[in-house]
């Protein structure tokens, strides 16, 4: 498929197609925070902001979720039956992701639908009706360590379209027959654009300096990597909260719980985090994860071992840097990964 | 494609109390639409998330054998929220069943084998569904010898007495029902499962061992097979672990790489021995 | 003393400390691999004891770190840090003999939210403080900034800068307090008619992503089952609906009262940039207002929400 072109004043008809029959989300300032928001028009689109502190998986792994209701009620028909929740009525386009947050998606596939029983409908019915756009990185942050776990500034994996910023324009890198059809009736791009991109992207690889090495921590046995004694020095200044967690575009832990108001009954699910001492413990009150290092221990060990040992190599982390941003303790998971690998 | 957090609504059919100290009760289930009953197939070893509207869900061995019918059978045990609800429903109640999750007792690889049984209290819920199964005339002639013993505290701890004093009287099966001390009325086994397992001392030649039973039970156990000369491939175990989702995504029953809902809850000793003990 | 001075002589004290045999860890601070945050550090042996620092954001509160841990720790501490640990050995959750004060006078610490909302949407990849200034260095930009415009808000309305207890004090004790009225902090709310308040209060928790780091970084909180996680009964629902993050705010604000030093250390962990102490300042002060007292200013002290005296105010109960 043919890469194209968008001039930047040609961006509010683009943004205008899109709109027909979707809702449009994009990175925008609120206030002095960057967070995904609705996009009226390609006049509050924005170009220069590194990324959003929470992830867009929220778009299709809402923090809160209502998966069914039931009538509380054992005498109405279908009483206390579970209906499943209406599917999402109007697809979306997501402008402007980064490929790391695209390339986590397309992880987070990976787990959420795998087999006949484990398939779940609300993930894939938002995945199928959501059309990905993404920016290109040219300015990666300190932070970013994409390159190193599978994924880099220009990566397009998870994505239907990547815009590269040229400037005056952007090239339009047409990924997936979704995205050609977006893109339709813009011009192709031309060789100069094509070369200037690839230099954008190798400066851009470039600028990733400090990344994460996998080989050993690949090459070691599960026991080796849980017993090795880093996690008792990594584990002493974590708050056991649920920051890295919550702001991870991979991270998909999740509770389920029933709630009742007077006749209306539903079972959520709620974002929930392996740093919590609740997440594992049993009703006897047994704690197979009973000590902070335990918990601290789990999450890396399933991002970096447990999901490239099921998931034929793909890393539950896509180097995006929002953990290291945002832990209130400055546990740097490129630290951690790299004593793993050590 | 089907959407498998929503359970199959099912009705009690009927409830029994189980132990002299009324925390285990039993409950028989139908399924409400004939098509789910087709639907739900599953082989000794599985379990299910038992779904109560309003309080949430519980994953619960399944008891009953496939050969006894498209009824379910699950024996639970009050411990929580959901238990404690369930508890006091009756029959007639709607609640729901999701599955079959998980995997299954290797018993297709185990075809012309003998087969051992080692239960421990609450734990002998799929191992009744297993010896059902073996027995099942279809099946029986295609297994060795098949020894089965089991253990509760007292004679009022044992669960499904009728199921296994038939077995006893079938000739079929080497039943050898203990309890930890004497009890007045009580003619059968006296001692600890694993001491009676040294008595038996059944060997590991062409033999499969099924262990299902509190921790204490096992690491006592354990030593008894190592003995006798059982490889760890021979061993086969069934974890528990806290659940939500119970088909593999929601990321807490992990042990290692391996989630109890969907990778287990079967798992042979050879592999265990090389995870976390996080169980 | 500026902060390279205090971090070379928390290095020494600590050194000392851990080559003869006193303590067996000091906590304090190591340089983060961010700008604007330094971490919880656990120094065991000299060596370790050399990547101690102290900085403007050392915003932990690393009273947090001693509730039930065994054996002997030096902690580094201002004054606020230094009224948690009172509040805690009052509280039975650690023993005096067990602890070393390493003290300092605190000098105003910063706010990293503040700092880069001054560049929004920027990249900053360095802070340092230089006397009176901060300068802040980021991808295509360097500014110099008054220091004093960029502090926690807790810190402008301080009452207690210099440790309370200490065993060795780095530097000189300053000024008491920053200056400020710490009865302003709860005025706005007081001002506002109940409907008002609600929105107010609905506009500051819009964006609350229940992580708990508040929870987590607050030297008070140390159940060992948080009333959040109880499930017979559920005290507090776990979703996004505004209840539950309502009930979640509103009951951990009223487990501190009587015991808050107003330290900011939740307002610091919060990756949204909420301001809880809008809860914490209105109990404080109601506290103050009606018992005359502030929590961990003395071991002496008698908490008043544990003790019973006859005169007790108690127009407040209907």
């Amino acid at each position: 498929m043919a890469n194209k072109i968008l001039a930047k004043d040609q961006l509010g008809a683009f943004v205008d197609k899109l709109k027909a029959g979707r809702e449009v989300f994009a990175p925008a300032l609120v206030g002095d925070k960057v967070v995904w928001s609705p996009l009226d028009s390609a006049e509050g689109l924005l170009l220069d902001f590194s990324n959003t502190d929470l992830s867009p998986k929220d778009f299709f792994f809402p923090q809160t979720e209502c998966m069914m209701r039931f009538a509380n009620d054992a005498k109405a028909p279908d009483g206390m039956i579970m209906q499943a929740e209406p599917e999402l009525k109007t697809p979306r386009a997501l402008m402007n992701i980064r490929p790391c947050d695209a390339k986590a998606m397309q992880v987070l596939d990976l787990i959420f639908i795998q087999d006949q029983m484990t398939n779940d409908a609300y993930w894939r019915d938002k995945r199928e009706k959501t059309l990905l756009i993404g920016l290109a990185c040219n300015d990666p942050c300190p932070t970013c360590f994409c390159t190193s776990v599978n994924c880099g500034p220009h990566h397009e994996v998870g994505l239907d379209l990547l815009l590269v910023d040229l400037g005056d324009r952007f090239l339009v890198k047409v990924i997936s027959q979704r995205g050609a059809e977006a893109a339709a009736g813009l011009p192709e791009a031309g060789a100069a654009e094509e070369v200037q991109a690839a230099e954008l992207k190798a400066k851009a690889e470039a600028m990733i300096t400090e990344g994460v090495g996998m080989d050993n921590v690949n090459a070691r046995e599960v026991m080796e990597l849980y017993e090795a004694p880093l996690w008792d020095r990594v584990q002493e200044n974590c708050l056991n909260c649920g920051t890295c967690t919550f702001c991870c575009p991979t991270c998909h832990c999740f509770d389920i719980q029933d709630e009742v108001q007077g006749t209306d009954g539903r079972r959520v699910r709620n974002w929930d985090y392996c740093m919590s001492w609740l997440f594992t413990m049993h009703g006897t009150g047994h704690n197979p994860r009973g000590t902070k290092k335990d918990r601290v221990r789990q999450r890396f060990m399933h991002k970096f071992k447990y999901i490239p040992m099921k998931r034929g190599g793909e890393i539950g982390c896509v180097g995006c840097g929002r953990c290291v941003q945002l832990c209130p303790v400055n546990i740097d998971v490129r630290r951690v990964v790299n004593q793993m690998n050590g | 494609m089907r959407n498998t957090y929503i359970p199959y609504p099912v009705r009690i059919k009927d409830t029994r109390v189980e132990t002299e100290d009324k925390q285990l009760k039993s409950f028989w289930l139908e399924f409400m639409n004939p098509a789910d009953a087709d639907a739900f197939a599953y082989t000794p070893g599985q379990f299910a998330e038992l779904s109560v509207s309003g309080y949430g869900e519980i994953p619960i061995g399944i008891a009953s054998s496939p050969t006894e019918g498209q009824d379910l059978l699950f024996t639970v045990n009050k411990v929580g929220v959901v238990s404690n609800r369930l508890h006091n429903m009756k029959a007639g109640d709607v609640m729901g069943v999701r599955g079959p999750l998980g995997n299954s007792y290797p018993l297709k690889a185990s075809e012309g084998k003998n087969i051992v049984i080692v239960a421990g209290g609450f734990a002998v819920t799929t191992l009744r569904s297993t010896m059902i199964w073996l027995l099942d005339p279809a099946n029986r002639a295609k297994y060795g010898e098949i020894t089965f013993i089991y253990g509760a505290r007292t004679p009022g701890m044992l669960l499904y007495t009728d199921e296994w004093t038939s077995w006893q009287q079938s000739g079929q099966a080497n039943v050898n029902v203990t309890i930890d001390r004497e009890a007045p009325g009580w003619t059968g086994l006296v001692g600890f499962v694993p001491s009676v397992t040294e008595q038996v001392a059944p060997k590991p030649d062409n033999a499969v061992a099924l262990i299902c039973g509190p921790p204490v039970m096992i690491k006592f156990t354990q030593p008894v097979f190592d003995k006798l000369g059982w490889k760890p491939e021979q061993i086969v175990m069934s974890l528990e672990n806290r659940m939500k989702c119970g088909i593999g995504i929601c990321g807490r029953c992990n042990v290692g790489p391996e989630y109890v809902c969907k990778d287990g809850p079967v798992f042979t000793k050879a592999q265990l021995d090389k995870l976390p003990r996080e169980y | 003393m500026d902060n390279q001075a205090i971090a070379q002589k928390i290095r020494e004290v600590a050194k000392k400390l851990l080559s003869e045999g006193k303590v067996d860890v000091v906590i304090g601070y190591a340089q983060g691999s961010v700008p604007m945050r330094d971490y919880p550090y656990f120094a065991y042996t000299p060596e370790e004891a050399e990547n101690l620092t102290w900085s403007g954001f050392c915003n932990s509160n690393l009273a947090n770190f001693t509730i039930r841990r065994p054996g002997r720790m030096a902690v580094v501490a201002q004054g606020c840090v230094t009224r948690n640990l009172v509040g805690l050995i009052k509280e039975n959750q650690l023993k005096r003999e067990n602890l070393f004060v390493i003290g300092v006078a605190s000098p105003g610490m910063l706010d990293r939210n503040k700092v880069q909302a001054a560049f929004p949407g920027k990249l900053i990849t360095s802070v340092q403080e230089d006397g009176a200034d901060l300068v802040v260095t980021g991808r295509g930009f360097a500014e110099r900034l008054p220091r004093k415009r960029f502090m926690k808000d807790n810190c402008y309305t301080c009452v207690q800068r210099n440790p309370v207890i200490c065993d060795e004090l780095i530097g000189e004790e300053s000024e008491p307090t920053h200056g400020g009225d710490i009865d302003k902090v709860a005025a706005p709310w007081e001002k506002l008619a109940a409907g008002e308040r609600w929105a107010e209060f609905q506009e500051t928790f819009k964006d609350c992503i229940r992580c708990y780091a508040c929870r987590d970084a607050c030297p008070l909180c140390y159940c060992h089952v948080c009333f959040v996680d109880e499930s017979q009964p559920q005290w507090c629902g776990k979703t996004q609906d505004e209840a539950d993050v309502a009930t979640f705010h509103i009951l951990r604000a009223f487990h501190c009262a009587g015991r808050c030093t107003d330290c900011g250390a939740c307002e610091a962990a919060c990756p949204q940039g909420i301001k809880m102490r809008r809860l914490t300042s209105k109990i404080e002060k109601d506290i103050r207002e009606l018992y005359g007292y502030r929590p961990g200013m003395s071991l002496e002290q008698e908490p008043p929400l544990v003790v019973y005296r006859p005169n007790d105010p108690q127009d407040f109960i209907k």
